[in-house]
């Protein structure tokens, strides 16, 4: 699994705010301060040659979305970390992707990681601006005027489960579990009915159940089939429909808990038990609803909490997840899932140091009740921002943190030797280590490629197709002793014997 | 961090699960709680970006995926 958060991106005291070019500049700006790794290394381009975003899980190629030209791709800054993440512009976005993780507390160290490195880069990239001038980056969802840019999940199935399958099992889910990931928002967007608080930065933005765009008229499910890696086996399913979190509770929950709604669909212990009436409707009511306690009408005509629907996948899990799956971090989600689950139907402000709508809610209702501001002051969305600010002395979530306000999962001492090295256990593994390796010898990187620069100048292509090879365990003892023409050598040989 | 560094991690994580308590509901908050917010509310009077009216009405950004 990983994620790709876009963040939003501003330049205090610019004379003009140019998205792109701050983006660009920020991106760039961490090449230059990345001191462990050579600086030929940081030319390595991306392959997009493996690249396919307009093919649709339903078998069809898309027809509404235009392919990006040449001439965008061009200008386009990308750049593959050691971590064995990416880094670059989306549109008008700085965007970080994890590396593949095989576990949720693995996806929640390299997403923190990831906040990291914007701020090494955006204080890079402000000392080339000029004194008055401030680089702000917020890994929030909204500008609150309508504008979305998004937090994506990536999780890694198998090609055997029907796309329509999933699409049952899931949309229940990814609905009702924002009440466990929302970040909270000040106000309603996008013509949606007014609010003063709802849980969800996203939910206002989803307009149908199910389709390819990301961009306007959004889908519930995304339809998007590229699974950057062998498509006879898996697919990548691709969630557009979460919010961006500070928390790491909330990272770490979303991502273990859809992973585990996923292997149930995979199994076919969900089916249709629990699809919604209206999704659409549903996830905005769901939003709007701060006791998590409103029904909304299931398919059959049942009326269900959101919370209720939660048990039951919950329950679902705990009946049909074998003791192999059962491992130590998804026994640890389990119990987080239900002491989540268990408190919000007491009382959601339980949950003031768990959860980002709940820890911003209790923070915006102690600070209007000092000031007296009404919900629609500019103070209060201010804050609602600033929540999301990633400089360690303006940035509120993290002032809550270093404070003791908000649960911690991780060590700063983790979160940034995850910048530098990949998780062990993916084929991230081998691409971060072969970038830190040898940066000299390597063209082109992507999801599931790697060119290597051979001796006479020639390029060999090493595909790596099958996400969970490549790590340590396989790969570690002939990375670590090996020169990079002994490496394409000894893989070449392998492929053809 | 090596390997064995990494799953020593792991598995204090996984250990302290016990330690996850809801926090008293919003009705009942303790004093030193109170002095506590009290304290992060003044820093954030501090620290909240200057002219917030100003300030949110220019951010504005493109809309992304």
């Amino acid at each position: 699994m990983g994620t790709e958060t876009e963040y939003g991106i501003s330049v205090k005291n610019a004379r003009e705010q140019d998205p792109v070019a701050a983006s660009t500049l920020v991106v760039n700006a961490y090449k230059t301060c990345r001191g462990d790794v050579p600086s030929t290394a940081t030319s390595v381009t991306w392959d997009y040659d493996q690249e396919s975003p307009l093919m649709d899980a339903r078998g069809f190629l898309a027809e509404t979305e235009t392919p990006i030209s040449e001439a965008d791709t061009s200008s386009a800054v990308n750049d593959i970390l050691i971590n064995g993440g990416r880094y670059y512009v989306d549109h008008a976005h700085p965007e970080y992707c994890t590396p593949e993780c095989a576990n949720a507390r693995d996806l929640l160290l390299y997403e923190k990681a990831g906040e990291l490195i914007l701020e090494v880069s955006r204080l890079a990239a402000e000392r080339l601006l000029l004194d008055n001038q401030e680089v702000i980056i917020y890994k929030n969802n909204t500008d609150y005027k309508g504008h979305s840019y998004g937090a994506h999940e990536n999780y890694l199935m198998s090609r055997k489960v029907p796309f329509d399958t999933i699409v049952d099992g899931l949309m229940p889910f990814l609905v009702t579990r924002i009440i466990i990931t929302g970040s909270g928002k000040v106000g309603a967007e996008n013509g949606s009915e007014e609010t003063d608080y709802q849980i969800s930065q996203r939910a206002d933005f989803f307009e149908k159940e199910v389709g390819l765009s990301t961009m306007v008229n959004r889908p519930l499910i995304n339809t998007r089939d590229e699974p950057h890696a062998d498509d006879k086996l898996y697919r990548r399913l691709h969630v557009i429909v979460g919010d961006s979190n500070m928390s790491e509770f909330s990272i770490y929950l979303k991502a273990g808990i859809t992973s585990i709604a996923l292997q149930l669909i995979e199994k076919g212990v969900v089916g249709k038990k629990f699809s919604l009436k209206d999704p659409v409707a549903a996830i905005k009511c769901i939003s709007r609803d701060l006791s998590c306690k409103e029904e909304i009408e299931l398919a059959d005509g049942k009326q269900w909490a959101p919370i209720e629907v939660q048990r039951a996948y919950l329950k679902l899990a705990q009946e049909h997840l074998t003791p192999e799956e059962r491992t130590p971090i998804v026994e640890d989600v389990l119990k987080k899932w239900q002491f989540v689950l268990d408190n919000l139907e007491v009382d959601p402000g339980r949950l003031s140091r768990y959860l980002d709508w709940i820890i911003k809610k209790k923070l915006l209702d102690a600070y209007r009740k000092r000031h007296g501001y009404q919900w629609d002051d500019a103070h209060v969305r201010m804050l609602d921002l600033q929540y999301h600010d990633i400089r360690p002395d303006k940035g509120l979530y993290i002032r809550l943190l270093k404070n003791g306000h908000v649960k911690r999962l991780l060590s700063h001492e983790e979160i940034v030797h995850a910048m530098h090295y990949p998780p062990v256990d993916t084929r991230a593994y081998f691409r971060g280590t072969c970038l830190r390796r040898f940066p000299k010898h390597i063209y082109s990187a992507s999801w599931n490629s790697m060119i290597f620069i051979g001796k006479s100048g020639g390029l060999d292509k090493i595909m790596m197709d099958r996400p969970h090879f490549g790590t340590q365990k396989i790969v570690g003892e002939l990375l670590n002793n090996c020169t990079a023409e002994e490496l394409v050598k000894e893989i070449r040989g392998d492929a053809s014997g | 961090m090596s390997t064995e560094k990494q799953q020593e991690h792991l598995n204090r994580h996984v250990d302290e699960t016990e330690e996850i308590q809801p926090d008293v509901g919003n009705g009942e908050m303790d004093e030193e709680f109170v002095e506590d917010l009290d304290t992060l509310l003044d820093e954030i009077d501090e620290i909240l970006e200057e002219d917030s009216q100003e300030f949110v009405e220019n951010y504005i950004q493109r809309g992304g995926q």
